[in-house]
């Protein structure tokens, strides 16, 4: 199974969290429920958490899945540097974002949530982890960029298999006279 | 649309009536706290948040007593043993267990958050209301105190609290709290992601469940929601309701009287949660009973062949174990596929080095002197698995990928065994066999049990009996080069059979062409052990190439669980 890498369960966490918060937010707005402001709060912190969240990181081992259409958001996180990539920073900072969270009831479920997320960010970055961006892969530098330099000695049309086998025994016999002259490339 | 319903008939039929009893408790309960009278000063307070609340809850109760029995594996196995005479199609809904599992889950988690949005605003309600913001009705209603000739519809208690804290005060509140918690840490951690590349993180996670049940059992105990109860003389809130200051002073309207509803979630979930106990007991026991090693066996890459017996132990083709080793670690069960056919008196598993748990154990095993007895096993099961069924169809169409194939070593091995006795029980006529592999490198085992099948269907001239092609997805052109150069060999390259192998993937629609061509008349089990996007293409090839004209080739899909 493997090294675990608790940033992977951090990540869906604390994206679960900032979805709850932010559900937990838009109710208390809607219901104009007393200290609504807190759940104003929580609807800027929600979105806030799930934005940073979303781009998923790159796995040390093994194939990343991105979620759909992360791209544009994985750039928009890398730029910040350490800000985003160090997970001890990340620990605090949603350990930070939770607090006022707590003062109202409907978005209670979504502090602890992003506070337990945080603690296993914590535990992340304990364990040395920190977040890197999951990037298309840039396509190897073909081999063959030098340029062909020999003319190729058996050149097409070829003979079919079958024919080419009978041949095989007497080298000499197997011997295939181009028709067109095969000069090299002279730059 | 004929073929459709041939091969997925019963599980949409299932899912129909699994959608239909839900709606039908959602809609039932939720017009039962709409309308019901008894309800009237609840919901003056409330509004209609009482009954979006509680129409969640029913649903609720219904999946929690549901989500428990796809993960009883011996109670499906005992199902299917039942099922033996009903056909094949009903114990095929058996292997959709985990599918079903998720999908109760998800309604569990849909029906949990608006369970919970429509209690937030309760709260809120009921807390104003208490405070007097609302009408003069609400206000009156909620200071009704419980005294010796009266009882109180608002839960709360005091005119100076707060939400938050009515919540963590109440059994019903901080049950609540703790079991959508737990519910949604064993969510997040059950994400593909997660279950498939850190599954300890997944497995233990997944044992909040214990807690999550405890708390959904006495989340009710506090008999928060109130109805009214009938008094004498009968309080009348259609009078009523509009002169709340003349309550107790005239004749018609005393002051009215609530009571809590009676909890009912136990009575739904205590059956599976006594099943689900039992499963594990009998897991303990297992755990108990001793397993010796009968040989152990290294091939090559890294492959370790342990061949164990157990007392008692009674399997069936395509059947898998749970192993633990004490040694390695008490808690962790690990599933293998049984290759050993049933008419051997030992079974076998064949391990790949492939995590922790598989390279120490084979470690610990190469360390051991020879002919000693291996470090102590526990083995749980077996369980069944779809490819029980193989010897029901007159065909059978095997399509393992890569690890796949295991099962199909125990189903072959079987077949073998079943047609040297020329046992009555054995319909198949016919086999076609397609081993999709990147490398067979850690395989090399099971191109051995090949080769000896092979030799030994030759000596009996039963050469057509077992067709099988091996497909090598990956291959580059220095392989290529070499296989052309030993092209006019008798056997394999790769995998020293007769057969050739065959290089990049098949060509399904031409797979099952031949097979309608060869067998006009015939019905074609097939049976994949491999990953969800082939399944996928499998099942519409079946459904494309099933005959409706009952006499022709029909295509039966099975799939393996992973």
């Amino acid at each position: 199974m493997g090294k675990i890498e608790w940033a992977m369960w951090a990540n869906e966490q604390a994206l679960a969290a900032g979805l709850i918060l932010l559900t937990g937010g838009i109710v208390g707005v809607a219901g104009q429920f007393r200290d609504w402001e807190f759940a104003a709060y929580g609807i800027a912190a929600g979105v806030f958490v799930c934005l940073l969240e979303y781009p998923r990181g790159k796995r040390n081992k093994g194939t990343s899945v991105e979620r759909t259409g992360q791209y544009c958001l994985t750039v928009c996180v890398k730029v910040f540097g350490p800000v985003t990539s160090n997970y001890f920073v990340r620990a605090g900072m949603h350990a930070a974002i939770c607090i006022p969270a707590a003062f109202i009831l409907s978005t209670v479920l979504g502090c602890v949530c992003l506070a337990i997320a945080s603690i296993i960010y914590l535990t992340a970055a304990i364990h040395g982890e920190h977040w890197m961006p999951i990037l298309p892969r840039k396509e190897p530098p073909k081999q063959s960029a030098g340029g062909i330099e020999e003319p190729p000695q058996n050149p097409p049309p070829r003979p079919p298999a079958e024919v080419r086998r009978k041949r095989l025994e007497d080298l000499e016999g197997a011997a295939y006279v181009n028709p067109i002259p095969v000069t090299a490339n002279e730059v | 649309m004929g073929n459709w319903i041939v091969n997925n008939g019963l599980s949409a039929l299932i899912l129909v009536v699994w959608m239909g009893i839900n709606i039908f408790l959602f809609v039932y309960y939720y017009f039962f706290y709409d309308l019901g009278d008894q309800f009237f000063y609840t919901r003056h307070i409330l509004g209609a948040a009482l009954a979006w609340a509680r129409a969640p809850a029913a649903v609720l109760n219904f999946n929690c007593l549901l989500i428990l029995l796809p993960v009883c594996r011996n109670l499906l196995s005992l199902l299917r043993g039942s099922f033996m005479c009903c056909g094949r199609s009903m114990r095929k809904q058996l292997d959709k267990n985990i599918s079903f599992h998720k999908l109760v889950a998800y309604m569990i988690g849909l029906m949990t958050a608006v369970h919970t949005i429509a209690h937030l605003l309760n709260i809120e309600w009921y807390n104003n209301s208490r405070r007097g913001v609302y009408d003069e009705l609400s206000t009156t209603l909620s200071s009704l105190e419980e005294t010796h000739n009266g009882t109180y519809l608002n839960p709360i208690r005091s005119v100076s609290t707060t939400p938050t804290h009515v919540v963590f005060t109440t059994i019903a509140g901080i049950t609540g709290v703790i079991i959508t918690l737990s519910l949604i840490l064993i969510i997040t951690s059950s994400m593909e992601v997660i279950r498939r590349s850190y599954f300890e993180v997944f497995w233990y996670t997944h044992h909040l469940f214990i807690i999550f049940f405890a708390g959904l059992v006495i989340h009710g105990a506090g008999r928060i929601v109130r109805s009214q109860t009938t008094t004498n003389p009968p309080h009348n809130f259609t009078i009523c309701k509009d002169r709340p200051e003349d309550w107790g002073k005239i004749r018609e309207c005393p002051i009215p009287q609530f009571a809590g509803g009676f909890p009912k979630t136990w009575m739904w979930v205590i059956g599976p949660m006594i099943l689900y106990l039992c499963e594990r007991v009998l897991r303990f026991i297992r755990y108990m009973q001793t397993v010796r090693y009968r040989k152990i066996v290294i091939r090559p890459s890294k492959v370790l062949e342990l061949q164990l017996v157990k007392a008692g132990f009674k399997m069936e083709v395509g059947q898998y174990v749970f192993m633990n080793c004490p040694s390695i670690s008490k808690l962790e069960w690990h599933p293998f596929t049984m290759t050993s056919a049933p008419e051997e008196d030992f079974f076998s598993v064949h391990i790949r080095s492939v995590g922790d748990w598989t390279q120490k154990l084979i470690s610990m095993v190469e360390q051991l002197p020879e002919g000693a007895q291996g470090p102590k096993m526990a083995v749980d099961g077996p369980f069944g698995t779809a490819s029980e069924d193989v010897f029901d169809y007159e065909v059978s169409m095997l399509v393992g990928c890569g690890i796949g194939v295991t099962p199909f070593a125990s189903i072959l091995k079987s077949i073998w065994y079943k047609f040297k006795e020329s046992n009555p029980k054995l319909r198949t006529r016919k086999i076609y066999f397609y081993w999709l592999c990147r490398e067979t490198h850690a395989f090399e085992w099971f191109a051995d049990l090949l080769q000896v099948l092979e030799k030994e269907m030759e000596e009996r001239g039963m050469g057509n009996f077992l067709t099988y092609k091996l497909y090598l997805t990956g291959w580059d052109h220095s392989h290529m080069a070499h296989v052309n150069v030993h092209f006019d060999e008798d056997t394999d390259v790769v995998t020293g059979l007769k057969q050739k192998t065959h290089y990049g993937r098949p060509n399904w629609d031409r797979e099952f062409e031949q097979i309608c061509k060869e067998n006009p008349t015939s019905v074609v089990g097939t049976f994949l052990c491999g990953p969800a996007v082939l399944a996928k293409t499998l099942e519409k090839k079946c459904i494309k190439y099933s005959d409706v004209d009952l006499r022709k080739t029909k295509f039966y899909f099975n799939k393996e669980n992973f």
